[in-house]
């Protein structure tokens, strides 16, 4: 059985689709059977974000429809061999997707998948309650600004009382707060929000603080999910937190300004 | 770190916006024409699969099809497992 896992936020745009291809990449390069779900139908990006947009034959609709077969929409990772993917259709409106439809598809891929990981879109419509709905654990990706950090809040609301879970009154979705984009040089300057208010404020476990960083982009470029990249900061840190999702004890990093040396500011260096 | 190192390490890093521009192009002169035109792969597969079925027993979940957009030219593989002699009840031809 597989433990299926929702990537969220209420708000858009603060790295959801860049921490699900992380994320997913970091749990296969673990030896995990993963499959990863784009959710996001009309827009969808993460086959881009994974490298993967030139083989796209089949999509999420498709299988729902009937008109392909799950293991035929799934796309194989040429680089972990135990990651897939599900794109989400580009033609078609969030309309096609049914809760029945998903059910059957996340079922089956249960079968032989230790985690399905859900990227949501944004918002609080069909789209976004159908990626949460399964969950059995969510990461909620919040990024260190007001408005961020209160559709975080309302997204936690929407996954205790519209979840399968809750509706079945079982035990509640596992929550997880992953904050993306963290900038410790501007929360030293106090023109950012301290990771340690988003925590008093959220008020749910931490699972790992992403900084901003040039990598990121260069990541999105190549279609190279950044935690294969070793250099990157950012990468590393979804490292870190893939260790801390699968029970390890690790501690946190890059929460501190990088002291530039002389060089790196004769160099003009930069967060990598 | 040695002295070598700090200015290896510096080389600069290829740019990747050209990669970037050379996918969208790709990806998107396909989604483009999808526009306009019904996705067909969904009904040429289940045409293939049926035209298959008339001559051999097969399973039409292991049809396989496999796509690779290129700018010039893509590839459509379609791969199809057949029963081996004793499954598919092969008749001679007389
Ligand atoms: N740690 C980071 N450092 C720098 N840029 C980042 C970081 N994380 C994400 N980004 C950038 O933020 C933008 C939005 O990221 P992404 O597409 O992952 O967000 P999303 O939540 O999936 O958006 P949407 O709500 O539209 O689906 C992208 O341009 C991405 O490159
Ligand atoms: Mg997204």
């Amino acid at each position: 059985m597989a433990e299926v896992i929702v990537v969220t936020s209420g708000k858009g745009g603060v790295g959801k689709t860049t921490s699900s291809a992380a994320f997913a990449t970091g749990l296969a390069q673990r030896g995990k059977k993963v499959v990863v779900i784009d959710f996001d139908v009309g827009l969808r990006n993460l086959d881009l974000i994974m490298g993967v947009e030139r083989r796209v034959v089949f999509d999420i609709v498709n299988v729902i429809q009937g008109e392909a077969r799950l293991n035929q929409a799934l796309i194989r990772d040429k680089r972990v061999d135990t990651l897939s993917i599900l794109p989400a259709s580009q033609t078609r409106d969030k309309d096609a997707l049914t809760k029945e439809g998903v059910g059957t598809i996340i079922e089956e891929l249960s079968k032989d998948h230790d985690y399905i990981l859900c990227d949501s879109p944004a918002g609080i419509e069909k789209g976004a309650l159908l990626a949460l709905y399964f969950a059995d654990q969510a990461v909620v990706v919040t990024n260190p600004e007001v408005s961020s950090v209160r559709d975080s809040d309302r997204i936690l609301g929407v996954l205790q009382s519209k979840s399968k879970r809750a509706e079945e009154k079982r035990d509640p979705v596992k929550e997880h707060l992953l904050v993306t984009r963290y900038d410790p040089a501007r929360v030293e300057k106090g023109e950012m929000l301290k990771l340690d208010d988003i925590r008093e404020i959220l008020a749910i476990p931490l699972l790992g603080v992403i900084p901003e960083s040039e990598s990121v982009l260069r990541a999105s470029n190549t279609g190279t999910p950044v935690v294969m990249d070793a250099e990157s900061i950012a990468g590393q840190a979804y490292k870190d937190a893939v260790g801390r999702f699968l029970g390890e004890k690790v501690e946190h990093r890059f929460l501190e300004a990088q002291k530039k040396g002389i060089f790196s500011r004769l160099f003009g260096g930069r967060a990598a | 770190m040695s002295w070598l190192d700090f200015f290896r390490s510096r080389k600069p890093e290829p740019a990747t916006a050209d990669q970037a521009k050379e996918r969208l192009q790709i990806v998107l002169a396909h989604e483009r024409i999808g526009r306009t035109r019904e996705d067909f792969l969904p009904k040429l597969q289940q045409e293939i699969v049926m035209v298959v079925a008339k001559y051999v027993a097969i399973d039409p979940g292991k049809v396989n099809v496999s796509l690779d957009r290129g700018g010039d030219m893509s590839t459509l593989a379609i791969e199809i497992d057949l029963p081996g002699p004793q499954g598919a009840g092969l008749r001679r031809a007389s």
